[in-house]
């Protein structure tokens, strides 16, 4: 401090202080935004949530008495299961479909850039309109989805109205969205250099070593990187579940989002919504560090060698 | 077959050209996968467009018609009315209006504010400069959920409920995410001219405004569309802060439609939402290439 000081009214540093200056004017808008909308509202969110807060009354100190009740709360859980498969079954499934879709985006296929096109448009739509269209493909009597298992002599299920297919539902249409994964291995593929190919290929790799040796590690990163945005993501499931099925039936797809926004803009219970909000960045932030610590043995990074 | 550096024109990754996959350079072994996998990638189109299909062919579809079985696929009279009835059932153009205010409004914000951010942390020289990026970044991995109650509470008490405002200001403070796509594409643009530029007495202003705005037009573009995206469809902030009919976006009162009438009126719904997804749909082929771009810079670089 007294360092900088100092220089902002040197000689030597006039110009340094200068640019000190201008790099915190240039970035206000992010200063002041990061100050407002980000860290006053998440410490705020962590107060609130040691407290019993209805709005209409002052904030009530209850220490630690939301986070016990989350402990006790059925719906809580039953919540987090939801979520929890979902993210399992979408993210999973998720990355399989994108890295696959990838690897035949990357064949030399007449009409290639049309199919691109094709696969990538899902996934720049979405919101209600999308989880409109979905209710109805859905719908067990008249939706197309059951019309074509019957076409194929398969009674549908009852989907969204069904608690075992619910959730399947859910993650089927998610799959629908893996144009934008897809997108982006497909560049990390691209980006893998001729000559390593080459070289397995000198070397004698038949294309499934080449495939397990080259492809794989190169593009892990990429994959890696998407991983942790969609189990993030996957957790923030929000909009589907609330116009689709607001999270019935029988609490079967109740999101932990959409339980959350119910605590908090139809039950009023501000401070429990916190305290869920805070477990829920505990759970996000311990499922990213799960995956970080296991990259070192799935992802390879060029320039480290691998122990 | 195009090359990449044709499809990712502006891209600042290093992208060789698209190599040609080896297992497929052997010609023994090159027609039989080749016609297996132009036939895999062909029925999973077909089967990727079917939804959309579905919602297109219900649109124009008679009421009537909606439960025929086994479905129809193409609707016997094309009923353009659907689209007339719909817009008339609910107030369509209202909440369109409503949207493109917000929607325009925000992508005004989200542009000018980052890219400004963008700039600081891509060009400018300061001691807290990696401290407050390693703030930016980590400020991307919290869940939007622990910011909810208390953004809310903070609005409400500013009397901002029932206003566009809680939908728009927050936009113009930066977003870290577009800061960082920016800051990257920034740092690819060659120092010299700003050096140049400083030689010749232009302030920061004028090199941010003369020299890299210029040059961070597909960059800029890529922010502006997937701000124009996220916006236009978002649900959970225009849920929250708006309750009066009057000031509904599209997807708010997409949403209220549903039940509006006891029964859910297919042909309507599925017109009323082709007529919201249609400025996104036109957006993506207008834009494809940023599009894809920006995507790509988003999710390779960690």
């Amino acid at each position: 401090m007294v360092q900088s000081l100092a220089s902002w009214f040197g000689g030597r540093g006039k110009l340094e202080a200068r640019e000190e200056i201008a790099f915190h004017l240039f970035a206000a808008p992010w200063l002041i935004g990061f100050l407002v909308f980000t860290a006053y509202p998440t410490l705020a969110s962590f107060f609130l949530s040691f407290t019993h807060y209805e709005v209409i009354t002052p904030a009530q100190w209850i220490g630690l008495d939301n986070y016990l009740f989350v402990l006790h709360d059925p719906l809580f859980w039953q919540s987090l299961q939801v979520t929890a498969l979902y993210a399992v079954g979408s993210v999973s499934l998720g990355v399989t479909f994108a890295f696959l879709l990838a690897l035949l985006m990357n064949q030399p296929v007449p009409g290639i850039s049309v199919y691109r096109t094709l696969y990538y448009l899902p996934s720049t739509i979405s919101g209600v309109p999308v989880a409109l269209l979905w209710m109805w493909v859905f719908d067990p009597a008249f939706g197309v989805l059951n019309n074509v298992l019957k076409f194929f002599g398969i009674q549908g299920p009852q989907w969204l109205f069904s608690t075992t297919w619910v959730l399947p539902a859910f993650i089927i249409m998610s799959l629908w969205g893996v144009g934008g994964a897809m997108v982006i291995y497909l560049a990390g593929l691209q980006g893998i250099p001729r000559h390593l190919y080459e070289a397995a290929e000198l070397d004698g790799a038949t294309a499934v070593t080449r495939f397990r040796h080259v492809t794989i590690p190169m593009v892990s990163p990429v994959i890696f990187f998407n991983l942790i945005l969609s189990i993030i993501g996957s957790f923030q499931t929000f909009t589907a579940a609330y116009v689709m099925t607001s999270g019935g039936p029988a609490n079967a797809s109740l999101f932990y989002a959409l339980y959350l926004y119910q605590n908090a803009f139809q039950f009023f219970k501000m401070g429990y919504a916190s305290a869920l909000a805070w477990v829920l960045l505990v759970i996000i932030l311990a499922l990213s560090m799960v995956v970080i610590q296991s990259s070192p043995y799935w992802v390879y990074y060029e320039g480290k060698l691998k122990g | 077959m195009r090359t990449e550096t044709e499809a990712f024109p502006h891209s600042t990754l290093p992208v060789p050209r698209a190599a040609v996959p080896l297992w497929r350079r052997r010609s023994l072994r090159r027609r039989l996968p080749l016609v297996g996998t132009n036939l895999v990638i062909l029925i999973g189109a077909f089967v990727v467009s079917i939804p959309l299909l579905w919602m297109l062919s219900t649109s124009v579809k008679d009421p009537g018609d909606v439960f025929l079985q086994p479905p129809q696929w193409i609707p016997s009279v094309f009923r353009w009315a659907n689209y007339a009835e719909a817009v008339n059932a609910i107030p369509f153009w209202t909440y369109t209006t409503n949207s493109i205010i917000i929607t325009a409004l925000g992508v005004i914000g989200e542009v000018v504010s980052c890219s400004l951010v963008a700039y600081a942390f891509a060009r400018l020289r300061s001691r807290d400069k990696d401290v407050l990026f390693l703030i930016l970044l980590s400020t991307m991995m919290l869940p939007g959920e622990v910011k909810l109650v208390p953004t809310y509470l903070m609005f409400r008490w500013f009397g901002w409920l029932n206003t566009f405002l809680p939908l728009v200001v927050p936009h113009f403070f930066g977003g870290a995410f577009y800061i960082f796509l920016l800051r990257q594409f920034f740092l690819t643009l060659p120092l010299e001219m700003d050096e140049a530029a400083k030689v010749d007495g232009a302030g920061y202003l004028r090199i941010f405004w003369n020299i890299i705005l210029p040059l961070a037009k597909p960059a800029l573009a890529t922010v502006a569309i997937f701000s124009f995206y996220s916006i236009w469809n978002d649900f959970l902030s225009p849920l929250i802060y708006l309750s009066k009919e009057d000031n509904y976006t599209l997807p708010l009162g997409l949403q209220a439609f549903i039940g509006a009438y006891g029964v859910i009126h297919w042909t309507w719904l599925m017109a009323a939402s082709v007529l919201a997804l249609i400025p996104c749909v036109v957006i993506f082929f207008t834009f494809q290439r940023w599009f894809i771009e920006g995507a790509v810079l988003s999710g390779l670089k960690g």
